[in-house]
């Protein structure tokens, strides 16, 4: 019992509702039971049993739990607890039962009570609805009888009233005829007085009867006479329609009235659409004479608000009173109107594109965008904006092409002039100024599209895509790659042999665009963008990849000026080795004079790259490396590293095998990828040129003197080289090797002391 | 992949020819000429047994000088021509020769006995190709696909066809034409188309590439400035009659139609340096091979421009449709030109690279330090190919 009243879901379970008895039922239906009440209530399971503080609602020995097992609680009580808790436990809970079975009690009487009450109203209404039936059936009898009146009374008027029909029916008809009578009269006396509206009205009443009637010869006079006038009528007002002169609403007018005097509605519409078309050309043809042959006079905001009241006005009169007039015409009407706006219209459009055409010339964009402002069609709008990009961006284009050109002239000037002229850094900060400046420029002008009083500018395509998508991406995104790609064409141009471009320039550009890359792009595109709040979502090219693009531009660039450099210096060392008898050559007194040259022009580039670049890395080396001679017949040279694959049968130069075995060690990459430094492009251009003059020396046969010609000329080499290079262990691996070639080369080798070397090249 | 190691072979001097015996279709041989100015010079005859991976070499003399282009004839596996540079009163001068190997190296010869007492033979004399006016010979070409017996040499600035004659015993001049034009202009190299029933022949000077007709010894086309330097080395597309390779000082391999040579049909750069050698595969033309004085070699893939684009036909047919589907997916993938394999295991300028005749999935390269590597194609693609 202690459980059954525990697990109670609460105070609401009415005697009513809980019939069935715990004692009869199994646990499990007893709980479904509950359950249910519990739904009833509103209390969920969880709610219901763990309210009180069960952590657990599954524990048994949880008193308002669910799960509650009387048993075990009691186990569990009397194992863990003291017998003074056990009697206060036990107090405790005859106290809660008792609490319990007052509650009960009180809700028993209270819902007894509530029954008893019932049953009684109950009782009550029952007596009540006794009554209402008795009087219900009185009133139907009454009912009855009304009718039964009311009958005879409408059985004695019936013969009055079907004769008063009658008469008014005669009535009426007499009236009609009346008026069919008179009608030709107030025919007439409508067309004079110009009535024609009453007169239209009038005819259309009478039309389907007399039409109706015409057999009867009165009625067909009736008839023959309305007719006459009404083609009268129609005459007039047709001759009013075709006067035109009154303008379109009284035009309308008269073409309803047609209208409803059954006059064919095709023919109209085209009568209609003439008439107006007649008017709109007149309009197109004062607005082409304002364009002219001759440059227009009246400025562009003129001509847009002429052609706005003039033309555009004119347009939607006739369209709205065409639509109102002939809407019973169905799609084959609203298709010749359309076909004839679009006519017209395309035409002013046209005429509209060539004066704005005039305008796109012209520089001035400020009268260009408030001529626009007063000029509606978005479209056209729109495409104005996007060709003023357009022209923007050739304009930035051919200025960057201009100062490209100016820096070819200023490259090829001052060599003539003997003096120095600008040098290459002014140059460079020139270019980057005047590229710079026209960047703004062009900015700053296309940005009075987005002026606060401009209207359309707050049209979403000029608050978004034209902000994103125009300036940023098509202009100035469009701008540094068209900028990188005119750049990089200099690298594919086919003048490998010599090249075309300067390599100054070349040099130039590839600095340009390293600039760019560390800071000028993303100057530009923060220019750009807080000057356009970009509020479009669409994805724009981000900074980095127009970094990367411009780098990789500059890299190229620079590389390939490495390659044009080493190239002339190859051809050369090439044409030096090529032309010479080396087998007949006298004993070397001097450094060639083409050694000579190749270390005047290696300083001159560095002079060069040095304008623009950054020394760069050196990597540290010992000091006294121009004391080095060769040591191509030197014995400290051991042959043990030489491939074990080798076949060893013939005698071969030992030492030499392994000179080469030990350059190639360390791998040289000729023509290796260069970094933005002096020194790297340094070493790429002597790199190329000496092993062009290793490949070179090894396509000839020396004579000793022609070998010892070659050790002198790369002692010389050796002497001015090193210090441009970043390794200069490379240069003397190089020059190494090509000793050791020319050794190879030389039927009779015999190498000249390396102090005889030492002297000539210091003398040369 | 034990079988894809290289194989090296290395020889006492500088070398800078290499050729396959053209002729022979069994055996892998190639033949190297050795450059030394001190020592008599030699012809390597190198066996590579592909079973066992290993080398045999016999060694030829060569004494008349030192060997700067070997080529072998086409039909007669005993015989080859080299040009070779002599050196007589201070001048040098390249000069044009056939030869005979001794016969008891030729394979298919009868088996001699083995003669240790002298290891190295020498080579017969055949004939001299002597111009009438002395130029040095850059290079010579046998005729391709014929019997062995017209070759053109390329000395400075003319083009000479030989007819040899009594078992090549003796070189007739048939015909000849020379370049004309400011300068000294002066042949680098040439080769021997083997269409159009072996009628023409391209060759190179400077940056430019000619056609000559053999029968007219007229100038067919002329590629003004194929490269930004010098041409170093042209070779045809055995299978694509107007397919042509070149490849030069710009670093760059460059492919011709010799029908429209406004524009290459295709550009490689891939070497760091000249390129000296390209060489078509004799059989499966997309694999291009090229050897450049930045000492590597390069095997491509020039799957876009070859005479089987899409690797290979199968008749679908005989596919489940699944699979049909799949290769249909495969065969939709535009054809990709790719590098397949850089090798490095060169130390010195690489001058000379050949696919052998007989394997053809097997070519050497040779350093000018005289070494010289056998590879092979990667497994991998010659079953893509094959399959």
């Amino acid at each position: 019992a202690m459980a059954a009243a525990a697990a109670a879901p609460g105070p609401g379970s009415g005697p009513g509702d809980s019939p069935e008895g715990p004692e009869a039922e199994g646990p499990e239906r007893r709980r479904k039971a509950h359950g249910m009440l519990k739904l009833y209530y509103g209390l969920s399971e969880g709610e219901a049993a763990g309210r009180p503080s069960g952590p657990d609602p599954l524990d048994p020995t949880d008193l308002n739990g669910a799960h509650f097992d009387p048993e075990v609680y009691l186990d569990k009580l009397r194992r863990e607890c003291p017998l003074a808790q056990l009697m206060d436990s036990e107090t405790d809970m005859v106290r809660q039962i008792r609490a319990l079975d007052s509650d009960m009690q009180t809700l028993v009487y209270e819902n007894y009570n509530k029954f008893i009450s019932a049953t009684d109203t109950i009782r009550k209404m029952k007596n009540d609805f006794r009554k209402m039936e008795d009087e219900m059936d009185r009133l139907a009898t009454n009912m009855a009888v009304i009718t039964d009146f009311s009958a005879r009374i409408s059985a004695t008027l019936q013969d009055r009233h079907e004769r008063i029909t009658k008469l008014a029916g005669v009535h009426a008809l007499l009236r009609k005829l009346q008026f069919l009578f008179e009608l030709p009269s107030r025919l007439t006396k409508c067309v004079e007085l110009g009535a024609y509206g009453q007169a239209v009205r009038y005819q259309g009443r009478a039309r389907a009867v007399l039409q109706q009637y015409q057999h009867l010869p009165s009625f067909r006079a009736i008839q023959d006479d309305c007719q006459v006038i009404t083609a009268r009528l129609a005459q007039q007002l047709r001759q009013r329609f075709r006067e035109g002169g009154s303008g379109a609403p009284e035009q309308a007018e008269c073409v309803e009235l047609l209208l409803a005097l059954g006059e064919p509605a095709e023919e109209l519409c085209e009568e209609f659409l003439a008439h107006a078309r007649g008017r709109l050309e007149e309009e197109l043809r004062s607005l082409e004479a304002e364009l002219g042959p001759s440059p227009p006079a009246p400025d562009v905001l003129e001509f847009t608000d002429h052609g706005g009241s003039g033309f555009v006005g004119g347009l939607c009169q006739v369209a709205a009173a065409y639509q109102e007039l002939f809407a019973a015409q169905g799609p084959a009407g609203a298709d010749k109107l359309a076909a004839f706006a679009r006519e017209l219209g395309s035409r002013y459009f046209a005429l509209v594109e060539r004066r704005l055409a005039q305008e796109q010339g012209s520089g001035d964009n400020s009268l260009l965008v408030r001529a626009l402002d007063r000029f509606a069609a978005t479209e056209i709008v729109e495409r104005v904006a996007r060709e003023r990009l357009g022209h923007h961006l050739q304009g930035l284009q051919a200025a960057f092409l201009g100062s490209l050109t100016d820096v070819r002239q200023a490259l090829a000037a001052p060599r003539i002039a003997g003096k120095e002229g600008p040098g290459l850094a002014e140059l460079l900060a020139n270019v980057a100024s005047s590229i710079l400046s026209h960047i703004k420029a062009s900015l700053a002008s296309v940005h009075l599209f987005t002026a606060k009083e401009v209207s359309f500018s707050n049209k979403p395509y000029f608050r978004g895509e034209f902000c994103s998508q125009g300036v940023r991406e098509s202009l100035i995104v469009g701008f540094i790659r068209s900028m990188c790609q005119t750049a990089q064409s200099f690298c594919d141009s086919p003048g490998e042999k010599g090249g075309a471009t300067p390599p100054a320039l070349l040099l130039l550009l590839s600095r340009l665009c390293l600039d760019y890359e560390t800071a000028t792009i993303s100057y530009i595109l923060t220019l750009t963008d807080e000057q356009f709040l970009v509020q479009d979502q669409s994805p724009v090219t981000p900074v980095s990849t127009l970094c990367a693009e411009a780098r990789e531009t500059a890299r190229r660039l620079l590389t390939h000026y490495v390659k044009v450099q080493g190239l002339v210096i190859s051809q050369m060392l090439r044409k030096s080795v090529e032309t010479r008898d080396w087998l007949s050559t006298l004993e070397p007194r001097n450094v060639r004079a083409v050694m000579k040259r190749v270390v005047e022009d290696t300083t001159a580039i560095d002079v060069q790259v040095g304008l623009l670049y950054e020394e760069g890395v050196r990597k540290a080396q010992s000091s006294d490396s121009s004391k080095r001679t060769f040591s191509v017949y030197s014995s400290s040279r051991q042959q043990g590293r030489y491939a074990p694959s080798y076949t060893p049968s013939a005698p071969m130069d030992t030492n030499l095998l392994s000179n080469i075995q030990k350059l190639f060690s360390e791998r040289i990459d000729v023509f290796s990828p260069v970094e933005f430094n002096k020194v790297s492009v340094l070493t790429g251009i002597i790199k190329i040129s000496l092993k062009t003059l290793l490949e070179c020396v090894r396509l000839r046969t020396f004579g000793r003197f022609g070998l010892q010609q070659v050790q002198v000329d790369c002692h010389f080499l050796q002497l001015y080289l090193w210090r441009f290079v970043a390794d200069e262990e490379l240069v003397h691996l190089l020059l190494d090797e090509v000793v050791a070639s020319a050794a190879l080369r030389c039927p009779d080798p015999v190498p000249m002391e390396p102090s005889v070397v030492e002297v000539i090249c210091e003398r040369g | 992949m034990e079988d894809d190691a290289p194989v090296i072979y290395g020889l006492e001097f500088q070398a800078r020819a290499l050729t396959p015996q053209t002729a022979e279709t069994d055996a892998i041989r190639f033949l190297v000429g050795t450059q030394s100015l001190k020592y008599d010079n030699q012809i390597h005859v190198i066996d590579f047994d592909d079973e066992n991976n290993i080398i045999n070499k016999n060694v030829l003399l060569h004494q008349v000088g030192e060997i700067w282009h070997i080529s072998a004839s086409p039909s007669d596996k005993g015989v080859l021509a080299t040009c070779y540079n002599k050196t007589a009163d201070s001048k040098v001068v390249t000069c044009a020769a056939v030869w005979r190997m001794p016969l008891e190296l030729e394979p298919g010869g009868q088996d001699s006995p083995e003669d240790a007492a002298s290891p190295a033979h020498t080579l017969e004399l055949l004939c001299h190709l002597e111009p009438a006016a002395r130029g040095s010979t850059a290079c010579v070409a046998w005729e391709p696909a014929g019997d062995g017996k017209r070759v053109i040499s390329l000395a400075d600035n003319h083009i000479l066809l030989w007819d040899l004659q009594e078992s090549s015993s003796q070189a007739m001049l048939a015909s000849s034409a020379s370049l004309e034009g400011k300068g000294q202009l002066k042949f680098t190299t040439g080769r021997w188309s083997p269409h159009h029933n072996c009628s023409q022949v391209a060759t190179a000077n400077d940056t430019a590439i000619r056609g000559w007709d053999t029968r007219t010894m007229s100038q067919i086309y002329c590629i003004e400035s194929a490269h930004g330097q010098l041409v170093r080395d042209l070779d045809f597309n055995p299978n694509k009659q107007y397919y042509l390779a070149s490849c030069g000082d710009d670093c760059k391999v460059k492919f011709w139609d010799t029908r429209n040579v406004a524009e290459p049909v295709k550009t490689l750069e891939e070497h760091s340096h000249w390129v000296w050698n390209v060489r078509y595969n004799h059989s499966h033309d997309q694999l291009v091979l090229t050897g450049s004085s930045d000492s590597r070699v390069i095997l491509s893939n020039m799957v876009s421009i070859s005479s089987e684009p899409f690797g290979h036909l199968v008749d679908d047919d005989d596919l489940s449709d699944q699979e049909e589907r799949r290769l249909e997916e495969k065969s939709q993938e535009p054809p990709q030109d790719s590098v397949i394999a850089t090798y490095e295991e060169h130390e010195d300028s690489v001058y000379a690279v050949d696919w052998s005749s007989a394997d053809p999935w097997l070519f050497a390269s040779l350093s000018y330090d005289g070494r010289l590597v056998i590879n092979r194609v990667p497994r991998a693609l010659k079953y893509h190919i094959l399959l």
